[in-house]
């Protein structure tokens, strides 16, 4: 404890003055949307400024994600996303889900210890809330059950309700308990990396894609399934 | 006396290289174009620039409070809170845990922390094998060389450079310089040793007391990999890192990666509170002259930093002389005004790898006044009589020309006339400096003032 308290007692000696008041934040959903940029190919190659400031949240998310490398499907109801994956990813033999919609080869519920999820093809998990500025999902531990899924899996697919989109980071942050889980991670596409001359990649050490299905949960399903 | 970095003898080397260069030149300048594409598409960005200020410097005048509260939340949630004054400490902490957890393996995400404490060879020495595991961090280390930007590590070297090293250290084919290849190789070079690591260790970009948790921004889900995979994770955060509420962290996620490469947030934004299932979570929570800094009227404001690089990649002098000519941890603006305060009597010259152009101060998402600190770095140095000769000398002559008009134009025409008139070497030599790897600018037909006496003075308009 010598360290803490000396740590301390240098800061309150040497603390700065006059005291700065703490600011109000910004107000929930009063953000214009511009249109951001997310990686492309090159981090000389400039795309042009091109603003949509009529777009809905949900179109507007799609565009985001897809300038961060992800991708964004379409499926008519719950009962849509299993053929649609099995549709992207026809070679994937270890499918492991977290979601009651997609049986998948292995549920992650059934996962002890992350390494287990070394030889995954497709991660298959539920987000509760999508950015549009972002592009971004956030996922939990309690979505995710095991957090390597998100990381280990070479392609993560990710449902998401279309209506649980949210303008900017503050509306996001305004709706969330980011303590309420131990892990949380906002998603913004695949795994990226422009450190080799600037030279944008995706897959560098996580997924090397991401696809958001939009779609509903099921009304009827039952939380937790035991199918596999 | 210690011997002072000489960034000027560093950036020469890598000037000498003009491919490396002119690349250099052009993707960290890119950075810096996607980085104003980004803002424009945020309108309110100026607000959010005050903002992010004011929340710092709130914290930061409030610091012992929200430390306080950080650890006593954090501790609450299951996570081990440790403290260390200097890098000693730092290093002695982190060995013990993981001493006591019997680690042999580690892998690391970027934390420019951990290179300020030198932390991987204080492992390394005690059988603790490191493995860096973002792209660019992996590249610097196989290299045996420091980051030379922050959010690039490895941004000054070549895909050429790159294939040679992995040609010779993992086994690539040397021929095949695709950076797509490349980044492949290294991932099946890496994927195993995440898998064997018995811990991980990362950095952070914030540290929120309300909640006593922390966030780790990556494009690559590196660290997020290191926290998910082995049992331990620790996380070295210096003390200047605190934020007050979550809900700040809207402000600032929304800066930091426009900031630095221009998208609109990070791949990985991840927030860690407590102790995974099944998982075990420490923090450090790091002084190593941050509160000494806190004292300092002229210098304090560095510390609202959030690491975001926008400093370096507009920096005309880092562009064109590259990360490793400052031959310290942190390099561009924000390294000539940090370093000089971790040892003043080693990077005493890096106050003087500038133009003061000011661009740094305009791109700083939190305000810091950086271009006026870099001036400011410099009057320390010569107050505390650390100017080299050459400077000291040249600098006495100048005063002694500026305060005097008559000799000012005398010595204005002279030179007017020995660089129109002069051969070449008596301009570029070993004593001329500006003469060094750029051709000096082309002598104006008159100086200002003889303009200024023909055209204005005459018709009495200023």
């Amino acid at each position: 404890m010598r360290a803490r308290e000396a740590i301390l007692e240098a800061v309150r000696r040497n603390i700065p003055g006059p005291a700065v008041a703490l600011p109000p934040l910004p107000a929930e959903g009063v953000h214009q949307l511009g249109t951001n940029i997310g990686f492309s190919e090159h981090l000389t190659n400039l795309p042009e400024v091109t603003r949509h400031e009529s777009a809905s949240l949900s179109s507007h998310f799609s565009r985001q994600l897809e300038a961060m490398g992800g991708r964004r499907l379409d499926v008519a109801d719950a009962a849509g996303a299993r053929p649609k994956i099995a549709e992207r990813f026809p070679a994937a033999t270890v499918v492991c889900s977290a979601v009651p919609e997609v049986p998948g080869t292995r549920r992650v519920e059934h996962v002890r210890n992350p390494h287990e999820l070394a030889d995954v093809d497709v991660g298959v998990v539920r987000s509760r809330l999508g950015v549009a500025e972002a592009g971004a999902v956030w996922l939990t531990q309690d979505d995710l059950v095991v957090n390597a899924l998100g990381v280990l899996a070479q392609h993560l697919v990710v449902l998401l309700d279309p209506t649980e989109i949210v303008a900017t980071m503050h509306d996001a942050y305004a709706r969330l308990d980011v303590a309420a889980s131990p892990y949380g991670v906002f998603m913004a596409g695949p795994s990226a990396t422009g450190d080799i001359e600037g030279v944008i990649i995706h897959g560098a050490q996580g997924a090397r894609t991401l696809t958001v299905l939009f779609c509903a949960p099921a009304p009827a399903m039952p939380s937790t399934t035991s199918s596999s | 006396m210690m011997r002072p970095v000489d960034p000027e003898a560093r950036a020469a080397h890598f000037i000498g290289r003009e491919e490396h260069e002119s690349t250099h030149d052009r993707v960290v300048w890119g950075m810096r174009q996607h980085r104003d594409k980004a803002v424009a598409g945020v309108p309110e960005w100026e607000q959010l620039r005050e903002l992010a200020s004011q929340i710092k410097e709130h914290t930061l005048t409030h610091l012992d409070r929200y430390l306080e509260q950080f650890e006593e939340n954090a501790t609450r949630l299951g996570t081990q809170v440790h403290w260390a004054r200097d890098p000693e400490e730092h290093n002695t902490v982190v060995h013990e845990i993981l001493a006591a957890h019997g680690v042999r393996s580690l892998i690391k995400s970027k934390s420019m922390l951990q290179e300020e404490c030198g932390m991987t060879p204080f492992l390394e020495e005690r059988g603790i094998a490191v493995t860096e595991s973002d792209l660019g961090d992996r590249i610097q280390q196989l290299s045996h060389e420091p980051p030379s930007h922050i959010v690039v590590p490895a941004i000054h070297k070549l895909r050429t450079d790159v294939a040679h090293l992995f040609a010779r250290e993992i086994g690539s084919n040397p021929d095949d310089t695709d950076p797509h290849y490349l980044t492949e190789a290294m991932r099946g070079n890496a994927r195993p040793r995440f898998l064997a690591a018995d811990a991980a260790m990362t950095g952070a970009n914030f540290a929120v007391a309300e909640t006593g948790g922390f966030v780790v921004c990556t494009n690559e889900g590196n660290a997020d990999i290191g926290a998910s995979v082995p049992p331990l994770h620790i996380a070295s955060i210096g003390i200047e890192k605190l934020i007050p509420r979550a809900g700040d962290l809207g402000v600032f996620i929304r800066m930091l990666s426009r900031s630095a490469l221009g998208t609109a947030i990070t791949q990985y934004t991840s927030h860690f509170h407590g102790p995974r299932r099944g998982g075990e979570l420490h923090v450090v929570l790091v002084d190593h002259t941050r509160s000494e800094r806190l004292g300092s009227p002229d210098f304090w404001h560095v510390l609202k930093c959030i690491r975001c690089g926008a400093c370096m990649n507009t920096c005309p002098v880092y562009r064109r002389s590259g990360g490793l000519s400052y031959g310290a941890t942190y390099s561009g603006p924000i390294g000539v005004i940090l370093d000089p305060g971790f040892d003043l009597e080693k990077y005493r010259e890096l106050p003087f790898h500038s133009s003061l152009c000011g661009s740094c101060t305009e791109v700083c998402p939190v305000k810091i006044d950086i271009s006026d600190q870099i001036y400011k770095w410099r009057r320390v140095v010569a107050a505390k009589g650390m100017l080299p000769l050459t400077k000291r000398v040249g600098m006495n002559a100048l005063g002694a020309t500026l305060a005097r008009p008559k000799m000012f134009h005398a010595a204005e025409s002279a030179a007017e006339v020995a660089l129109a008139h002069l051969p070449r070497f008596a301009l570029y030599n070993a004593l001329n400096p500006w003469g060094k790897q750029r051709e000096l600018p082309g002598v104006p037909r008159q100086t200002f003032r003889q303009w200024y006496l023909e055209h204005r003075a005459k018709s009495g308009k200023p």
